[in-house]
């Protein structure tokens, strides 16, 4: 009975894995190899070629979303070390007041937080308008329905996913580390660079992962704030499913995003090990 | 050493600039929520007002949206939790054969892009000729909320002291017991946050329920559907109040961990 017991309890999880994302990815395995269409079914024929016409209809908002995602990765990066370092070295005891800050925007949904970001963003709102209005901007000034506008959203929606791991990964580095290298003659910088950037390193890892991926996956903020000429692949994906029901074309831009993004990740994955991924994933 | 207060001072500042940039759309939306418009479309000032407070219920559909993600989170948060908690449990206090495989698929489960999650739970459903409808949103939601519930609850689970379970079964206490009486307390803080993050995770969520929901809406999906008709301010307040309740919770539950701390 006791060697029973972990089976027992991974059970349900089990069936649940299984039915829900194994069998349905395999599934669409096989959808994206078939040809026909919604009315009459689909047949397996092993066409292989559904995947060079779907990357060649579709490879400019292939392209454009792994830029904008990596583009809003890296501004994610660049705009959030400074505050995770900041809170895990100098934030004392208000430590998790700050952390609890920067989490605030997730008490609203996602869509909704967006929206207001469009609106904030709007040509003649709160901010724009106003700017108009004082003459400190030209009347035909607008950030919606621009590359832009895509990146920001994305780089606002994602932000405190990078800020988190890297704070983890900084808050374990022990002060009197870096005090031994300034007592070794290091300057605050060469410190910096040598001392406390290596050993930030796996949090700044989990904060690419767990930000890239959604984010290049993403069809809402490429939605609400890119207008038509920005469209990402999540779009197509969303229409070639639940407008053109063209399964086999959607299946095929699924797996291939997929395939993309988990490269990435089992890159990343053996330079961490899972363990370490899913633990800095879990904080 | 001046130069260092000064760059200490500058990031001190910076770290607030970024908190008030995240923080500004929950403030427009908050502020919005009191706008006395007198159009359907809520996007210029007219003024302070409480009425859309009490008329918060006035858009039939929308109070349909809002409840069907109240009732679908609540239903797949228990589910979740359950399943999630005793693999949790498996996966940090057994060795047991497939333990590899295990913790590959829960990594993929939470690696999986929201799309392709949504899209595939899409293709089986309708091979399986199955009705799209609360029912297929929950299962989606257990789904993508089951990983996080995993990791969150094994994070605890290793930290715990196998001494105290062995000192339980040495007095006498059934498997039932002292998993009541001893385990469980003692990972409540990890089954607490989980079940809060697959709350969080439900309410939000809009990629995978776009695929699974047939006719229903959620309350995301209800949102997206009128970005073009022009959002009613009914929609801002209920954002508020969801946005007031998980700050109460959140804070409620710092309280109480502090609390737990000192004793």
């Amino acid at each position: 009975m006791r060697r029973l017991t972990p089976y027992l309890l991974a059970l349900p999880s089990w069936m649940w894995l299984a039915i829900f994302l194994v069998v349905p990815l395999a599934a669409m395995a096989s959808v994206s190899l078939q040809t026909g269409n919604v009315i009459d079914g689909f047949v397996m024929t092993f066409s292989f070629s559904n995947y060079g016409d779907a990357i060649s209809a579709y490879g400019t908002q292939f392209a454009r979303s792994l830029l904008y995602g990596g583009l809003a990765t890296a501004a994610m990066l660049v705009i959030g070390y400074p505050v995770a370092y900041w809170i895990a070295f100098k934030g004392g005891s208000r430590k998790s007041m700050y952390l609890f800050l920067l989490l605030l925007p997730f008490f609203v949904s996602f869509v909704l937080r967006t929206i207001s970001w469009g609106f904030l963003l709007s040509d003649d709102g709160i901010l724009f308008g106003t700017l108009k209005g004082w003459g400190l901007l030209p009347p035909d000034f607008h950030v919606l329905a621009t590359a832009f506008a895509v990146v920001a959203g994305l780089t606002y929606n994602w932000l405190p996913f990078m800020i988190l791991p890297i704070y983890v990964s900084l808050e374990r580095v022990d002060p009197r580390v870096v005090e031994a290298a300034q007592d070794l003659y290091a300057t605050r910088s060469a410190a910096f660079r040598k001392v406390v950037l290596p050993l930030s390193l796996p949090g700044v890892f989990a904060g690419v992962l767990m930000t890239f991926v959604p984010a290049t996956a993403d069809p809402i903020n490429a939605q609400v704030l890119g207008g038509t000429g920005n469209t990402m692949i999540g779009n197509i994906i969303q229409t070639e499913y639940l407008v053109n029901n063209d399964y086999p074309t959607a299946s095929a831009l699924s797996f291939t995003l997929m395939a993309v993004l988990l490269v990435g990740i089992f890159i990343y994955a053996r330079v961490l090990g899972t363990e370490n991924v899913l633990e800095a994933a879990a904080r | 050493m001046r130069r260092g207060r000064l760059g200490d001072r500058l990031l001190h500042g910076y770290t607030w600039l970024v908190i008030a940039w995240l923080s500004s759309p929950i403030a427009v939306m908050i502020l919005f929520g009191f706008n006395d418009t007198p159009s359907k479309s809520n996007t210029s000032w007219h003024g302070f007002t409480l009425k859309w407070y009490a008329q918060l219920f006035a858009i039939p559909d929308l109070t349909d949206a809002l409840w069907n993600s109240v009732l679908i989170a609540l239903v797949s948060t228990a589910i979740t939790v359950v399943i999630g908690t005793m693999l949790g449990l498996a996966l940090g206090r057994h060795r047991f054969r497939g333990q590899g495989t295990t913790n590959f698929l829960v990594f993929a489960a939470i690696s999986t892009p929201e799309l392709v999650m949504g899209a595939s739970l899409l293709s089986l459903f309708v091979s399986a000729n199955l009705p799209r409808d609360r029912i297929t949103i929950t299962i989606a939601h257990v789904l993508f909320s089951l990983s996080f519930v995993t990791v969150t609850v094994r994070a605890r689970v290793v930290t715990l002291d196998p001494s105290l379970e062995e000192a339980a079964k040495d007095l006498g206490a059934g498997p039932w017991a002292t998993f009541r009486q001893v385990t469980l307390p003692s990972i409540l803080p990890g089954v607490l946050a989980g079940a809060m993050l697959a709350f969080a995770l439900s309410i939000d969520d809009y990629v995978v329920t776009s695929f699974v929901n047939g006719s229903t809406l959620t309350f995301p999906l209800w949102i997206v559907g009128s970005v073009k008709t022009g959002i009613p301010p009914q929609v801002n307040v209920m954002g508020t109040l969801i946005f007031g309740i998980g700050v109460l919770i959140a804070i409620a539950n710092a309280v109480a961990a502090r609390r737990r701390a000192h004793t």
